[in-house]
This record gives C-alpha cells, sequence and structure tokens, in this order.
C-alpha cells in the first residue's frame, strides 16, 4: 500500500475544506454556497431532510459532479481522483445486484483505483479482499453470487471494499440506509476501527436517533449549511428547525426526548 | 460442403462472435436498445461517406459510420439531459431521425448503387463471398471476411484490454468516477466500438438483424452464468453456435441465412429461459415446489412441537384429522405429511404423528428466528 501518496501530516488542515459551494441541476440550484470543513480524524455525519443535497455535496467533493461555483480542497489540495486520497461508499441501491460476479469480485473492484488503467487485480489484490472480508465477517461468503445477498451483507461487502481502497478519507452515502439493527451495531464498530485507525469518515446520515450515539461531528444541511461542528453543540432544537424546516413541530415535540435518550446512551 | 458455403459459414461465424462479445456489455448496461438506434443511425454516416468516396468498400464508410453511432449516443443524451423526455422516448426520436435521412439520400441520389434499402434492412451474407480481396495476383479470400475478423479482433483487444474497467463502468459508475475511470469516456469508446461493429456486421446481415445477434447470445448467457467472464465465452458460444445452426436452418428452408440465424439466436435464448439450471422456468418451477413442501412439513413440525408444549398430543397429533386441524384440504395435508416423514422431521406410530429429534430442533429453529 505505499503507492498512498505523502501528503503533510498537518493535523490543524481539514480532511475536506468546501468553501461557496454552489451546485445546480440544469438552473434548479440544489446546494446555495456551501461552506463545509470535515476535520481530520473524525467520525462525521452530514444530515438533513429529503432533497437537502446530501449526495450531491458527497460526489461534488469527489469531483464526479462538477459545481457551478465554490472550491473544493482535499487535505489542502484541489482534489483529484488518481490521487486515491478519498474511498467512496455509494448508496447500495445505485448500483445491480443482479451483476454476474461474486462478492470477492466486487471487493476487489476498490483496488482498481490503486491498479491504474489495464493492470489487472494480482494475488496479493486477492489476498487484501480476503482480509477485508474477515474484518467485516464476510469471508465465508467470498465466492457467493451477490444477487444472493441480503441488504445487510451488501452494505458489509461495501464496507469491505472501502477498506480494501485504504484511503485517508472516507465518503459514505447511506451506511445504514435498510439494514437490520444488528447490521447497523456491526457497521457503526467498523466505522469507529476506521477511526482508530487514523482515517477520517464522513457519513450521510438520515436517523437523528442515533446520532449522537454514532458520530463525534455533524453538519445539518438543507440545500445550504445549517450548522456544523461537534455532535453535542449542533444538536440543538433549535439548529433541528432551522435544518427541518416545514416539520418543526414534529420535531419540536420529540428531540427534546430523543436528544435526552442519545446522552443516555453515550454515557 | 462448396467453397461457397465454407465462406458463408465462416462469415457468419465471424460475425456473430463479433456482436456476441460487445453485447455481453449493452445488455449489462442496459443500454440494449442503443444498439438499435446505433445499428439504424449509420446508415446515415455510410451513404454521406459513400457520397464522398463514391467506393462502397473505402474504409471512410466505417469511419462515417462511426461518427454517426456516437452522434446518436450525444443526441439522444442532449435530448435526456434537456429534463424534457425519457430514454426510450429520446432514442425513438433520434435513430429513425437519422436513419430516414439516410434513406432519403440514399433513394434520391444512389438509385442504381449496390447498396440499396434491402441490402440495409437484411444484409447479403450469401453474396458476399463473390467480392474477392485480391492483392498480389493472388486470392486472399472474401473481403467480408477480413473486414468482420478485423473488427472482431479490435472488439477482443478492447475487451480484454479494458476488461477491468469496463467491469467497474458498468457495475458501479459512481465509485469508478470515485477511482478516476472516467465512466463517461468509457461509454463513448465503448459506443464507438458497437457502431463499427454495427457497420461491419450490418453490410452481411442488416441493421436489424445485427440487433438480434448483439442482444440474444449476451441475453442468454446472462441467464447461464454468474461471472462477467464466463458470460463473454457463453455468449460467444451462444453466437457461433447460432450462425451455425442458423446456415443450416437456412439451407434446409431455403431460406434467408440472415433470418435464420437471428432466429435461431432467439430460439437459443428461450431454450436458455426454459431449461437454465438456475435461473431457467423449470429450475425455478421445481425450486419452488421443494420449497413449498417444505414449508409445509415444517409448518406441521412446528404444529406438533406447539401441540407437545401444550401437552394437547391427544388430540393434535391424529394422522386423520391433520386435515381439520390445519384447514388445509387432505390431498395436500397427505403430501405435507409425506415430505416430512421423508426428510425425517416426523414419524409415525399408527395413526398418530410425531416429531423427530431433528423435526424437533428444526421446528424449534423455526419458531425462534425473528
Amino acid at each position: 500500500m505505499n503507492e498512498t501518496p505523502k501528503q503533510p501530516l498537518d493535523r490543524a488542515i481539514p480532511a475536506i475544506d468546501v468553501t461557496d459551494l454552489t451546485m445546480a441541476y440544469r438552473e434548479k440550484p440544489v446546494l446555495w454556497d456551501v461552506d463545509f470543513q470535515a476535520p481530520q480524524h473524525q467520525l462525521m455525519a452530514i444530515v438533513g431532510p429529503n432533497g437537502a443535497g446530501k449526495s450531491t455535496l458527497i460526489k461534488s467533493i469527489l469531483g464526479i459532479l462538477k459545481p457551478a461555483a465554490g472550491r473544493v480542497l482535499v487535505m489542502g489540495h484541489q482534489y483529484r481522483p488518481e490521487s486515491q486520497l478519498i474511498g467512496y461508499v455509494p448508496q447500495r441501491g445505485s448500483v445491480d445486484w443482479d451483476f454476474p460476479t461474486n462478492v470477492l469480485d466486487v471487493v476487489m473492484m476498490g483496488r482498481y483505483g490503486h491498479l491504474g488503467w489495464f493492470r489487472q487485480p494480482s494475488k496479493d489484490d486477492r489476498k487484501l479482499a480476503v482480509e477485508c472480508l474477515e474484518k467485516v465477517g464476510m469471508v465465508d461468503f467470498m465466492h457467493r453470487q451477490i444477487s444472493q445477498l441480503s441488504g445487510g451483507q451488501q452494505q458489509r461487502v461495501f464496507i469491505a471494499r472501502a477498506f480494501i481502497q485504504d484511503a485517508p478519507i472516507y465518503l459514505m452515502d447511506e451506511p445504514f440506509a435498510g439494514v437490520d439493527a444488528a447490521t447497523e451495531k456491526s457497521i457503526i464498530v467498523l466505522l469507529r476501527e476506521l477511526k482508530t485507525r487514523g482515517k477520517t469518515v464522513v457519513c450521510v446520515h438520515h436517523d437523528l436517533q442515533t446520532l449522537k450515539e454514532y458520530f463525534d461531528y455533524v453538519m445539518l444541511l438543507n440545500a445550504r449549511a445549517v450548522a456544523l461542528g461537534p455532535v453535542d453543540e449542533v444538536l440543538t432544537p433549535e439548529n433541528l428547525r432551522r435544518c427541518y424546516g416545514g416539520r418543526a413541530a414534529f420535531l419540536a415535540g420529540i428531540d427534546e426526548a430523543r436528544l435526552g435518550r442519545g446522552a443516555d446512551n453515550k454515557s | 460442403m462448396s467453397p461457397h458455403q465454407i465462406d458463408v459459414l465462416v462469415l457468419a461465424s465471424l460475425v456473430s462472435l463479433a456482436c456476441a462479445l460487445p453485447g455481453v456489455f449493452l445488455v449489462l448496461r442496459k443500454v440494449a436498445l442503443m444498439s438499435d438506434a446505433i445499428s439504424h443511425a449509420i446508415l446515415f454516416g455510410i451513404v454521406i461517406a459513400f457520397f464522398v468516396v463514391k467506393n462502397l468498400n473505402s474504409p471512410l464508410l466505417v469511419f462515417g459510420a462511426a461518427i454517426t453511432g456516437v452522434l446518436t449516443v450525444v443526441l439522444t443524451e442532449l435530448l435526456i439531459n434537456s429534463g424534457k423526455l425519457k430514454k426510450d422516448a429520446a432514442i425513438g426520436l433520434v435513430f429513425p431521425l437519422l436513419f430516414s435521412l439516410g434513406v432519403i439520400l440514399l433513394t434520391r441520389y444512389a438509385g442504381d448503387v449496390h447498396l440499396d434499402t434491402q441490402c440495409v434492412l437484411f444484409g447479403e451474407i450469401a453474396f458476399a463471398p463473390f467480392s474477392r480481396l485480391i492483392a498480389g495476383g493472388r486470392d486472399w479470400g472474401p473481403l467480408a471476411t477480413w473486414v468482420i475478423a478485423g473488427v472482431l479482433v479490435m472488439n477482443i483487444v478492447f475487451i480484454a484490454a479494458f476488461y477491468k474497467e469496463l467491469k467497474l463502468t458498468t457495475f458501479d459508475p459512481g465509485l469508478a468516477a470515485a477511482l478516476g475511470f472516467y465512466p463517461a469516456v468509457i461509454n463513448y469508446i465503448f459506443m464507438t466500438l458497437i457502431s463499427v461493429t454495427a457497420v461491419g456486421a450490418f453490410e452481411l446481415v442488416g441493421s436489424i438483424l445485427v440487433v438480434a445477434l448483439m442482444i440474444a447470445p449476451p441475453a442468454a448467457a446472462y441467464l447461464l452464468t454468474d461471472r462477467l467472464g464466463h458470460m463473454l465465452f457463453v455468449s460467444a458460444g451462444m453466437g457461433v453456435l447460432s450462425a451455425i445452426s442458423g446456415y443450416f436452418m437456412a439451407q434446409w428452408l431455403d431460406a434467408s441465412i440472415a433470418g435464420s440465424m437471428a432466429t435461431m439466436s432467439g430460439v437459443l435464448f428461450f431454450l436458455a429461459f426454459i431449461f437454465a439450471p438456475e435461473r431457467g422456468i423449470v429450475a425455478r418451477s421445481v425450486v419452488r415446489k421443494y420449497e413449498k413442501w417444505n414449508f409445509a412439513s415444517e409448518t406441521l413440525a412446528v404444529h406438533l412441537l406447539q401441540a407437545e408444549q401444550a401437552h394437547a398430543e391427544e388430540s393434535e397429533s391424529v394422522v386423520k384429522h391433520m386435515n381439520e386441524h390445519m384447514l388445509w384440504n387432505d390431498e395436500y395435508t397427505s403430501e405435507a405429511i409425506a415430505q416430512g416423514l421423508k426428510d425425517g422431521l416426523l414419524k409415525r406410530d399408527g395413526n398418530r404423528l410425531s416429531l423427530t429429534k431433528l423435526g424437533r430442533e428444526k421446528a424449534k429453529n423455526s419458531l425462534s428466528r425473528d
């Protein structure tokens, strides 16, 4: 894994630094002048209502979508996919699980960035893939056709594929969507492991209830950046109301109780 | 077989192979219909190129076709990105336009040329061997064989060289983009390949039947395999099989060779659809039947376990009354009991059923699962 480019290990610079980012699909703006910093070595969540632009933000950081305005820096530099600084876990539903391939092969796809053009995966890549499958507890499934996996298993395969990318930063689009409670717990254990290995993990997340328990840092997003900071500071009823707008009444009723419970769980 | 027959058979096999390989990615990328669009739209490019060079055998025709193929893809995507049209409507608008422009030009200005609409639609594989490649005073075989063999080699080289990139951009374009593999660029290169393949094949089998050769073999292979690599080989095999069986069917019926090849590719697909080991209709109905009786016997086992736990075996385990307890008809009940006995879940003493050790475990297992 010595292909990973040397980066200045300056803890002061944010892993991801987005300034004045505006994104539009045709003339419809999805993100308005968003500022956003992800500090290094944190588990960070991006939350917000449906259509708030969470996936769009992730895709524009990755350079998959071109911003209408604004700047994205990754570890202090203009981001180029070839630098392999970011491991990406797309939404589970964004790929065709009937594709003719098996679990091991999907995990090895995470190595393609390191391999570059034309080179085929080697025995070492295969060994790495098996190791990553062991970490997520899916090694018994390595020869399984991917259409035979449950939702939780699919997600763990995706996490294994993120592990093998061995990037300092991970962007994950709803890693907890559609998985059962047990799988969710096992995934958060894996994400914490990434953090203890010095990685920065940014997840699009949906569940306000588990936010405090799972994440250190949070950004509330609704087309613009509503709030950003440590979970305890950001997750105030006032901020939530500003982020979720019309559903303020509903949230106001429950957030006190929920936030209280989240804090209990953590202690 | 006469040399002419062998020439035709070789041509048929080569054109099927050349179509079946890239067809795998058309099917997996869910853009199968783009092959229909491209194979028609290229007529426009061929005709324009023909007017420029006045020679049907010029390589420039391939060039014109390839450009039109890519143009079709670009125009279709522009229409889709306008947000006013869905993909199928966009495809349906672009290629008939280009095709009909080609037809107008052809009928208006090229009336006497060998390139006529009949040939465009159905190809002329039987006549292709008459046009020979003569070089250095020697006959090197049919020109068309060299052209389509060249297309086949190009396809094999491209797929081998970009195998990993094609796989990733097909399965997960998002990750491919994030890793720096430019899925859009690969898509355009791939569509150029499809255009060149279509122009090479269309002289032989026509613009409609080329679609069958690009879609049916991969679709059959998709049902028969679990891995992309295997799918490519099975698709190639299916293509050659359609070509050879189609050729002999045409001989036997004294009918169109290209039509027979396309028909056989469809027949082979339906055979795979019915008899494929795991995904075929037969295999799935067997599995479903097995699951049905498995479930029925498991239900019985759970019923007997509940009866045991409630100490109600006396009333609940009589074979004769089992149908009343379960609200099943007699036939279903006896079939379910037979399955349970066969699998060793149940045992029968006289007119009573009871659980075996295995049956008890399995029933407990079923109940504890949430």
